[in-house]
Order: structure tokens, then sequence, then C-alpha cells
């Protein structure tokens, strides 16, 4: 059973090559580009909610800061519609495998960070301890602020992968186990099957809310390096 | 006689849709099909918007041109685990396949 349980995270090949690269160069057919500036229904929705989107993370930054709104913006687009994909039955959900989320943290921190020490190095550095700090404590929070800053692309990756991966797992064994007792006992087969619908509604809220956690989080960091 | 629409000339092999090719010529319309890299990337290039152009550029797009999509890259999904979920593993829990497969 367990291996069974957690086939569906494993990264899918043809012949021995990836065909998750497939899955992932997916989501981009579904999101057309248009030339025009009135539209079909598809662009004119997908564009009303990148504006919203964008205008809603952009606001706290600086001149500087919004150079990298494009990022920001293409970064929320994609954990969401690769996230939303995986809710559908057998698709293979990229960011379940913790090699691209820490592909996509890991650089994305380290280029705010660079970018903060490039600049403003006092500022920088004066993050490493708060203020107010009675003097003898002094050695051991900066300490602690270095850990809590080395640690961030960690969280950061860790945190979607373990998510979406629950979440997943979750819903196979609510439905494997709605299967089970259709056979068995029919009133608790329903009332299995209104949980499995509760939480499919709670997956497609946290496939949303992570691709925003995630990149509000990547924002925030920019905002304190720029 | 010929008639005033009939057209004369014969039209190359190469330039017919897969339509009106006929069973004999295939082979040979097959291997006239540009192969190379770019060609295939303008293959579906093409494919891309004549689904486009036909489903989703339209006036008063409808919710299907997506939902068609998504079906499609959900039966391409369960082709590639078809092979999986069909093993065995287990005595006790068999796989979703063996279970449905057992009462027929």
């Amino acid at each position: 059973m367990n291996e069974n349980l957690f086939a569906s995270f494993i990264a899918p090949t043809i012949l021995g090559l990836p065909a998750a690269v497939l899955t992932i160069l997916f989501p981009p057919l579904l999101i057309p580009t248009s030339k025009y500036l009135i539209n079909n229904r598809l662009i004119t929705t997908q564009q009303w909610l990148i504006k919203l989107t964008s205008k809603q993370m952009m606001t706290m930054h600086n001149t500087k800061g919004r150079t990298w709104s494009l990022m920001l913006v293409s970064l929320i687009i994609f954990i969401a519609t690769t996230n939303l994909l995986g809710l559908l039955p057998h698709s293979f959900t990229p960011t379940t495998q913790l090699s691209m989320n820490l592909a996509m943290a890991i650089p994305l921190w380290a280029g705010t960070v660079i970018m903060g020490f490039r600049s403003k190095i006092k500022n920088a550095l004066a993050h490493f301890l708060p203020q107010g700090t009675p003097t003898p404590l002094i050695p051991m929070l900066v300490i602690i602020e270095t850990i809590s800053l080395l640690i961030q692309p960690m969280a950061l990756a860790v945190r979607l992968t373990a998510n979406i991966t629950a979440g997943h797992l979750l819903m196979h064994l609510i439905g494997s186990a709605t299967l089970a007792m259709s056979t068995i006992n029919l009133p608790s087969t329903l009332i299995i099957f209104t949980i499995l619908i509760l939480l499919t509604i709670l997956e497609i809220a946290v496939a949303l809310i992570q691709a925003y956690v995630f990149t509000l989080l990547v924002s925030l960091y920019l905002h304190d390096n720029t | 006689m010929a008639s005033v629409g009939e057209c004369p000339a014969p039209v190359p092999v190469k330039d017919k849709k897969l339509l009106e090719v006929k069973l004999g010529e295939l082979p040979s319309w097959i291997l006239m099909r540009d192969f190379s890299p770019s060609g295939i990337f303008g293959a579906f290039q093409r494919g891309y918007y004549r689904y486009y152009n036909k489903y989703i550029n339209v006036k008063k797009g409808s919710i299907s041109g997506i939902t068609m999509v998504l079906a499609c890259y959900v039966l391409f999904s369960y082709s590639f685990s078809y092979k999986h979920l069909n093993t065995y593993h287990l005595a006790f829990l068999t796989s979703e396949h063996e279970r449905l497969r057992k009462y027929h």
C-alpha cells in the first residue's frame, strides 16, 4: 500500500527521458498572448486577473523593487496553474518535487539577498539585529538572525512541496477509503464522500494560496533588500 | 469534354491535404513531409493555431474551449500511468484497476 500511495509522485519518464519537462511546458499553452486591445474571452479574463494580482502585489515596492514585477507575476501564475492542473485526476504536479521547488526558491532568494548586499550594504547587514535588543544578547541574536536568513529558501521550497504533497496524499487516502466503504456501508460512504468534496475545495484553495504565499514571501525579501 | 470548373493540371502529391490524398499515394505523402525540427515545430504551431482560432479566438468563446484541452490532458496522463495502475501490489489492497476488473 505504501508504494501504491506514493506512486503518483514519481516523475513520469518516457524511455528514461523526463516527461516531467512536458508537464511543466503544458501550462503556458493555456495562457495565450495577444497583440490586440480587445481580445477573446479567455485572454480578457486572464489579463484582468493578472492586472488584479500584479497591482495587489507590487504596490508596496519602490521603483527598484518594481523591476521585479515581471518575475513575481510570472512566478505566481506558474505556481497557481501548475497546482490547479495537478488537481485533475491522474495528472502529475511538478511542484510536488522538492527539486523543482528548490530550483525556484534558491535563485530568487539569493537574488534578493545579493541585490541588498550590493546596493545598500549597511542596511542589509542591519537586518541581522532587531532594534532595541539588550546588549548582552547581541551575539546570540546575530547568530539566530543569520540562521533564520539562511533558512528562508529551504522554508520556501519545503513549504510548497509539503503542502501540495500532503493535500494530494489526503485526497488519495480518502478517495480510496470511500471506494472501499462503498461495498460495506452506504451512509458512511456518503459521509466520507462529503469529506472528499470538502477536501477538494480545500485543495483548490491551497493551490492558490501556496502560490500566493510563495510569491508574497519572495516579494517581502525583495522589499527588505531594496 | 472538360467542363468549366474542371482543373486540367494535376496537383503534386506533396501539397495535398491529408483527406485529399488517395490511399495508394499515402506512403509517398508521408515520406515527403518535412520531418526536420523546424518542420515538426511548424506542424505543432499550425495545430495549435487551428484549435485556438476555432474554439477560443471567437467572439463568444465558451468554457468548452478549455475543458476539451483539460479532458485531453487527463486522458493523456491516464495513458501514462496505465501501466502502473495495472500492476498487482499486495494481497489485501489491489490496485484500482484490478478491483474494477474483478467484476468483469
